[in-house]
Formats: structure tokens, sequence, C-alpha cells
């Protein structure tokens, strides 16, 4: 299924009993095939935005529009068979195994079992899992890493135009966590969906969102922004807090080395004299007959070698582990495309 | 009502383990016969009761699931139930229900509710908050929740708690005698000084609920292989 545009408007939750509203006429538009993020200390309502979109939560006022339809006129059970949910809890059925989890939705759409069965490896399949090997475990034989997985392909089962996840990596290990969210990213790459993610962690939110939502204390929306121009222009004091003191090192994690202009220096094959003309910089450089770094001429060690796909955070980080000002950087033969600085990367923030 | 002392031996004719009230291997494989009928009476007793109790409290814990002001009234007439002195509960319903099984299986019934209500609802209860949150999230509806992912994981509570009412009523049932609904209870009686008879008859109440005890777990295993997964 095609993925669906998302539209908050003006959407607002009351809880019984409670004097301040836990959304506060909430607006955005997640466009189609995007991943919004939200994100916000504990109690800023984003897990109840997020749930109003399925109608986990009845909102009190305003509405929601899956590709341009108010969600209030769908009948819930309907509404959420077409809307993948993803929990941090996971929350897979301890009594069904792997396939009869991936095969809840489809089954309650009464798809026939062939149809199912080819399905449920096909998910198992794009969520790097073994579907000889897992298909039948039930959910009890598995690692936390497996359990998400199988979460995923569950949310995915019937191909649904819009993805719900909530802290879905929360409970992981650093390591592994950094892993699904890789994986999470190459998947979305290949399926394009509109995903809503609310998560607490900052970093998790501008690595994996194409844009932001940053909630205040109650439910108010501080800023809606791609992550760049979430670093880049915090919208408030609040925002700025949030992102935290370092957000001009969470920007350069947004930037490669191949998006900025490097340097070009003297190269000089062995043996050879260094070409004359003018260089950004004075230094030349040796290379062999492949074009890859050998030495700077003057004899110090060219160290470190940066890729054009290194992010610029962790360029700058080796630049400053070698204590030096310039790195070459090479391409993916490893030839030499020229020269980073740290002047580079200090210009790289400005707007 | 006096229970009459029935002479289940002709104590003059024979040899001197009988005359003793001994234990006596001959003797009960000469009269096993007689324990055949009352044994059957007394598993239609306790499987009947069984059943019926736990078709009522299964419902009333469905109720109570949903409806959780419920729970306390009924936890508080079951409880009742449970206390009665079962002996009693049998004398109580005579004059109302008459001699027979019916009176027999009303009192055994009532001690099964307490114990099966409370152990479905403790099943229903313990679901994980996260699977019913992802089933209704997926779009399961109350009921579909209820039937496909509720009860069977509630199944390993439920069926305990059938074991336990289903040992119970095994012994209890040996008291339905009083009420003329037969049983191995009527055998003990009828000559409770002799070992002989008070060994096949209670090994025999012995034997049937550890069959029942067994059948109903392998029933469980049956139908939760995922609870030792």
């Amino acid at each position: 299924m095609k993925a669906a545009t998302l539209e908050f408007q003006e959407a607002t939750k009351v809880y019984a009993g409670s004097p301040e509203p836990a959304v506060d006429r909430l607006s955005l538009e997640v466009p189609a095939g995007e991943i919004c993020v939200l994100v916000g200390p504990s109690g800023c309502g984003k897990t109840t935005a997020m749930r109003m979109a399925n109608r986990m939560i009845d909102m009190t006022s305003g509405d929601i529009l899956l590709d341009g339809r108010s969600v209030g006129e769908r009948r819930p059970a309907e509404l959420r068979r077409e809307i993948g949910y993803a929990i941090q809890q996971v929350g897979l059925f301890p009594h069904m195994t792997v396939a009869g989890n991936v095969a809840t939705v489809p089954r309650l759409l009464g798809w026939d079992r062939k149809r199912i069965a080819a399905r449920v490896d096909e998910l198992l399949e794009l969520v790097s899992l073994d579907p000889a090997e897992t298909r039948d475990r039930y959910p009890s034989q598995l690692s936390g890493g497996q359990r998400q997985r199988v979460g995923v392909a569950r949310a995915l089962a019937v191909d649904p135009p819009l993805m719900l996840m909530d802290e879905p990596f929360g409970a992981i290990d650093p390591i592994n966590r950094e892993r699904l969210q890789n994986e999470f990213l190459r998947l979305q790459e290949e399926i394009r969906k509109t995903v809503v993610f609310v998560t607490h962690d900052i970093d998790e939110a501008i690595k994996m969102g194409d844009r932001i939502a940053v909630l205040q204390k109650g439910g108010k929306l501080a800023q809606y922004a791609p992550p760049a121009e979430l670093l880049a222009e915090p919208a408030n004091e609040f925002v700025e807090d949030f992102v935290g003191a370092d957000r001009a090192l969470k920007r350069l994690s947004l930037q490669r080395v191949r998006e900025v202009d490097l340097w070009q220096a003297p190269l000089v094959r062995d043996g050879e004299r260094p070409p004359t003309g003018e260089f950004d910089v004075d230094y030349p450089l040796v290379v062999d007959a492949a074009g890859r770094p050998v030495r700077w001429l003057s004899g110090s060690r060219a160290e470190p070698v940066i890729e054009l796909d290194d992010v610029l955070r962790d360029a700058l980080s080796e630049m400053l582990q070698h204590e030096t000002q310039y790195a070459p950087v090479v391409d993916a033969r490893g030839a030499v495309a020229g020269v980073l600085s740290v002047e580079i990367i200090g210009q790289s923030l400005a707007p | 009502m006096t229970i009459a002392q029935v002479q289940i031996r002709d104590r003059s004719s024979e040899e001197s383990c009988v005359a003793d009230n001994g234990f006596c291997p001959d003797w009960i494989w000469d009269n096993f016969d007689r324990y055949v009928d009352p044994f059957w009476d007394h598993v239609y007793l306790t499987v009947v009761a069984v059943a019926i109790g736990f078709l009522i409290s299964f419902g009333l814990a469905l109720l109570a699931y949903r409806r959780r002001w419920l729970v306390a009234p009924i936890v508080n007439v079951t409880g009742i139930l449970y206390t009665v002195p079962s002996l009693a509960a049998f004398f109580l319903l005579l004059p109302i229900t008459g001699r027979g099984t019916t009176t027999a299986l009303i009192a055994l019934v009532a001690y099964t509710l307490l114990i099966i209500f409370r152990n479905v609802l403790a099943g229903l209860d313990n679901v994980p908050e996260e699977a019913k949150d992802a089933g209704r999230g997926m779009g399961l509806t109350q009921r579909q929740l209820l039937w496909r992912v509720e009860l069977p994981l509630a199944v390993p509570e439920i069926v305990a708690g059938v074991r336990v009412a289903a040992t119970t009523t095994v012994g209890l049932a040996t008291l339905a005698f009083f009420a003329g609904a037969g049983g191995l209870g009527g055998e003990i009686f009828a000559d409770i000084n002799f070992k002989s008879n008070v060994v096949t008859a209670g090994g025999l109440c012995v034997l049937l609920a550890a069959v029942l005890d067994l059948g109903l777990l392998l029933v469980q295993r049956a139908v939760s292989p995922w609870s030792r997964a």
C-alpha cells in the first residue's frame, strides 16, 4: 500500500480529572513516506499524541486526517488494522509462535493460509531473521533484539500506509539498538512508509527523523523541523536546552565529508617534483601509483585518512585524536579526493 | 437421620483376617465387584459437578473481568458457600431438593465456584499488559482479544483451578451418600471399622483424584505448548 500523509489539526487531549491538556492543539503534517519523530521529556504527551492517530486514545477536540480522511469517522478496530503498531515492550503474544504473531493482522483480514505463510517468510527475511529457524519458535525462545525484529515484522504484515512506533528500540542495549536503528533506516529506504516514531532520546530523534517535533510539558509543540534546522536554529530556550549544549557537534553528525568543499593539496608521486601553482594547502602530499596517500612531503605521517562517507563528527574526532589540523580524504577506491581541515568543519556550521 | 451400619460381611464363617477387621487381599479380590457401581457413581458426581461448576464460574469470571465491581459480591457469595460445612450443606438442601443426585450435585458445584472463579480471573489479570496493548493496537476487537489472546494465555491458571476443584470434589463426594447420591462414601461408611473395606473404597477415591489431576495436567500441556517453551 502507498504511504499516506498524516495531518494533526489542533488535536487536543484532556484527560478526565486533569486541569491541563496532555496534548494541546497539536498541528503538524507528516508528508507521505517520511519519518516524523515525536520527542520530548516524559509527560510531554508524545505517546498520547501518537496513540490518538490510531484511536487507542480518543482526542478531546481537533482532528487527525489519514490521507485526508478523519480517523474519527472510522471504526477503531478497522482503522488500526491499516496502521502498523510497534511498542517498546514489543508485546508479542507469548502463546503464539513467531509465525502466528506476524500473521495476526493478515488473519484478522481473512487472508488464506498460503498467502499468510508466504508473507510471514518474506517479512522475516525483511527484518534479517532466518524464516526456517525462527518461524516456529515462541517469543520466550528469542533474544531481545530478535523480538524487536519480530515486532517490526508484525507491524509491517499487511503493508500498512502508516506505522506508529513507540520507543521501539528503547529496551535494547546500546550496541544492538544502534544496529536495529540502522537496519530500520535501511528498511525504510526500501518500504518508504509514513512513520510516527516516539522517543525521549534526542540523539535517536536526530538519527531517525526526517522531521522532528519537539514537545514540551503540557503537550505543546515547541518546534517542528528537519534535524539540521532544529539544531541550527532552535525555536526557543526549551528546544535549545533539550537538544543539548553539544548541538553544534550533533549537527556535525548530520553532514558527511562528501557534502563539504574539500581543499586541494599539491599531490606528488614519490621521487617527482612537486607541481607548481595555487593550492589551498601549501604542504604537498605524497601519493603512490594508485593515488593513495603515503605521507606529507615534509615527512610527517598522513594520518588519519578520512573517507568521503564519514560524518564530519567522526572525522573531527579522528583529527583531534591525531593532533592534526589537516587530513587527507580518500574515495571508495582509496585515492585522494582532497584534504579536510578543522577550518572547513568550522565553516560547515556557518549558516 | 441415623446412619445405618450395614454389615457387609459374614463374620461367623470368615477366616480370622476378616474377623479381625484386617487388611485382607483375598477378601478384596473376591468382593471387588461391590465397589464398581459406587465408583462410577463417584466419577459421575465428580465430573458433572466440576463441569457445571466450571461453566458457572467461567461465565461469572468473564462478566466480572470487564465489570470489576462484580468481583467483590461474587467472591463474597461463593466464599460463603465455600465455608458452609459440607455435611451441613447436604442436610440443609434435603428439605428443598429431596434425596438424590441433584442435591449432592448442587452442594458439590457450590464448593467449586470460588476456586475456579478466582483462578480464571487471576489468569486473565496476569495476561501481560503489553500483549493486550499490542493486540488492541493491531485492531483486535474486545471479543477477539479475549478469545485469541487473553483466554489462551490464562489457560495454565484456569486449568490449575479446575485441578484443585476436581481433587477437592472427589473428597467431598464421599459425603454425597448422605444425600442419597451413592458414591464410594456409602461403601466407606457401611463398614468403617473394616480396614479392607476402607482401604479399597478410599484407595479408589485417591486413584480417581490422581487420574483426574494427571488428565487435566496433560490437557493443559496439550493446549498450551508455549508454557513449556
